[in-house]
């Protein structure tokens, strides 16, 4: 049944939407080019991106951009992701929450906790990724940096790399397994009973500010 | 350099399954032996001349060294060093510099590339340029800071130790025109003995610190050198303990095969969790107030 107009309440608006999914994007993208040259195993996805090289060429121009744009999420949703003690609370039932006993769960606002405890570790991970990236990155830069550092660089890469991917994977997964929730970011809008049932604390925020 | 023999590569980069390796070839090795080196850079002509390559006219920095430092085109290069080992014995040491050829290579661990670089059967390392793809990881997995990538094809480049000559049964080029003998080249077990025999001649002669460098950190290497003071390799700027870096070694070790099952694993347990737990849906009732209400 398709909500019809009362029932919903704006999430995010349309340049926010436009924003995350540009990052998207370019995360799928850097993800999968960035995977090829991770292990030999995905050295075929190289493929996509027009064989090793291009790959190599292509991987750094779209991982400045998946951090760049990812910038403009960053300062938009930094204040909003601030840990609560309520936070803490909800955090402790995570296991209720996984398991879809909802009841009696602490109020959440905008965010929830493991929404907050992600958009932080997307945050770290982008700034490691962004620096390592650019340590590592030939033909341009990685002459100017001592061996030791390039060392340091591909580890710290490597590894924040398989976080993202996999806290993104986490992401997703949420966004397909709480119903009604992949609409916030195609059309901006939630129900009202979606708003009010997993995000309680905002819901009131919104109703009374009309 | 293109790869000529197929049946006996006994490792190769970015694969993770053997590769052809029927055919077992003898273990070579190249001995340098500073103490009869004059510095006539003939090896280094000889090595431009067998692979046809020019450097660019470079500068003089001031010292015998030319060009300054190996370059894509440039696979071997003397590099003189004038020390003082002890107070007030002044010495002037020549090392002919290039890639060692490891038995345990850096670059090969490093290299993302699948079959960008190759060991032979004989302990070659060799670079098969056109499956580089210029990433640069050779050089963050090399001990010895060998290889260059090129500025115009991005591709890297270091001695081949003339594969190409060796497989058919000739020595390097290098090899052939040193015209003092310092450069010979031979079974790994041939040159190891005589490198033994001329660090004992040295010994007797006063370099009581003579040695033979074949550094048992990167598995021992297929370019070995007969040193004056083997105990201080710094002097003509070979590092004292080389081996592959822990950090590349955790890089490219057993993380990234585990890294990958990981991410598999959350993926899986997605899956299973939504068949299994279900999807979280705002209950029918919530939804059925929120339609009267508005109604």
């Amino acid at each position: 049944m398709t909500p019809n107009h009362d029932q919903l309440v704006q999430r995010y608006t349309p340049r926010e939407r436009a924003i995350h999914w540009i990052v998207a994007i370019a995360f799928v993208l850097a993800a999968l080019s960035g995977l090829a040259l991770f292990y030999p195993a995905f050295f075929a996805l190289s493929a996509l991106f027009g064989g090793g090289p291009g790959t190599r060429i292509l991987h750094p121009f779209i991982g400045v951009v998946m951090f760049a744009v990812f910038c403009v999420t960053m300062v938009r949703f930094w204040h909003l992701n601030k840990v609560t003690d309520a936070d803490r609370r909800w955090m402790k039932r995570i296991g209720d929450v996984i398991a879809n006993r909802d009841d009696d769960l602490p109020e959440v606002g905008k965010y929830n906790a493991g929404q907050k405890y992600l958009f932080w570790v997307i945050v770290v991970m982008m700034w490691l990724l962004i620096a390592s990236g650019i340590v590592m990155w030939r033909p341009y830069f990685a002459d100017s940096f001592p061996i030791g550092l390039n060392r340091i660089a591909v580890v710290v890469h490597a590894a924040s790399a398989f976080i993202l991917i996999a806290g993104i994977m986490v992401h997703v997964y949420a966004a397909i397994w709480v119903k009604g929730t992949m609409r916030a970011m195609t059309r901006g809008t939630v129900t009202r009973a979606w708003a009010k049932h997993h995000h309680a604390g905002w819901y009131r925020e919104i109703s009374a500010r009309k | 350099m293109a790869s000529l023999q197929s049946l006996d590569v006994q490792a190769r980069s970015g694969t993770t399954t053997p590769a052809p390796s029927i055919r077992q070839t003898t273990e070579v090795a190249k001995l340098i032996d500073e103490s009869k080196c004059i510095g006539c850079k003939a090896c280094q002509v000889a090595c431009m001349n067998w692979n046809d390559l020019r450097d660019t006219v470079g500068e003089n920095v001031g010292v015998y060294d030319n060009p300054a430092d190996l370059s894509p085109s440039s696979w071997t290069l003397m590099r003189f060093f004038e020390v003082e080992p002890e107070q007030g014995k002044l010495e002037w040491l020549i090392r002919k510099d290039g890639c060692m050829h490891c038995a345990d290579p850096g670059c090969l661990k490093a290299c993302t590339a699948p079959g960008a670089i190759v060991q032979y059967s004989n302990g070659i390392v060799d670079f098969i340029s056109e499956n580089c793809i210029g990433c640069g990881y050779c050089v963050t997995g090399c001990p010895f800071n060998i290889p260059r990538i090129s500025k115009k094809d991005h591709k890297a480049y270091k001695c081949t130790l003339c594969s190409d000559r060796v497989s058919v049964g000739l020595e390097p080029a290098c090899v052939k025109t040193c015209p003092t003998g310092a450069i010979s080249f031979g079974t790994k077990v041939d040159m190891k003995t005589y490198a033994e025999k001329r660090a004992g001649e040295l010994q007797e002669r006063g370099f009581k610190d003579a040695g033979v460098y074949d550094p048992t950190g990167v598995g021992g290497t297929h370019v070995m050198y007969v040193l004056k003071h083997a105990n201080a390799p710094a002097l003509v700027g070979l590092p004292e303990a080389p081996t592959v870096s822990p950090l590349v070694s955790v890089w490219k070790g057993i993380t990234k095969p585990l890294a990958s099952i990981a991410l598999g694993l959350v993926a899986l347990g997605a899956f299973l969790h939504y068949v299994t737990v279900g999807p979280k849906e705002v209950p029918e009732e919530e939804e059925e107030e929120h339609r009267r209400g508005r109604a």
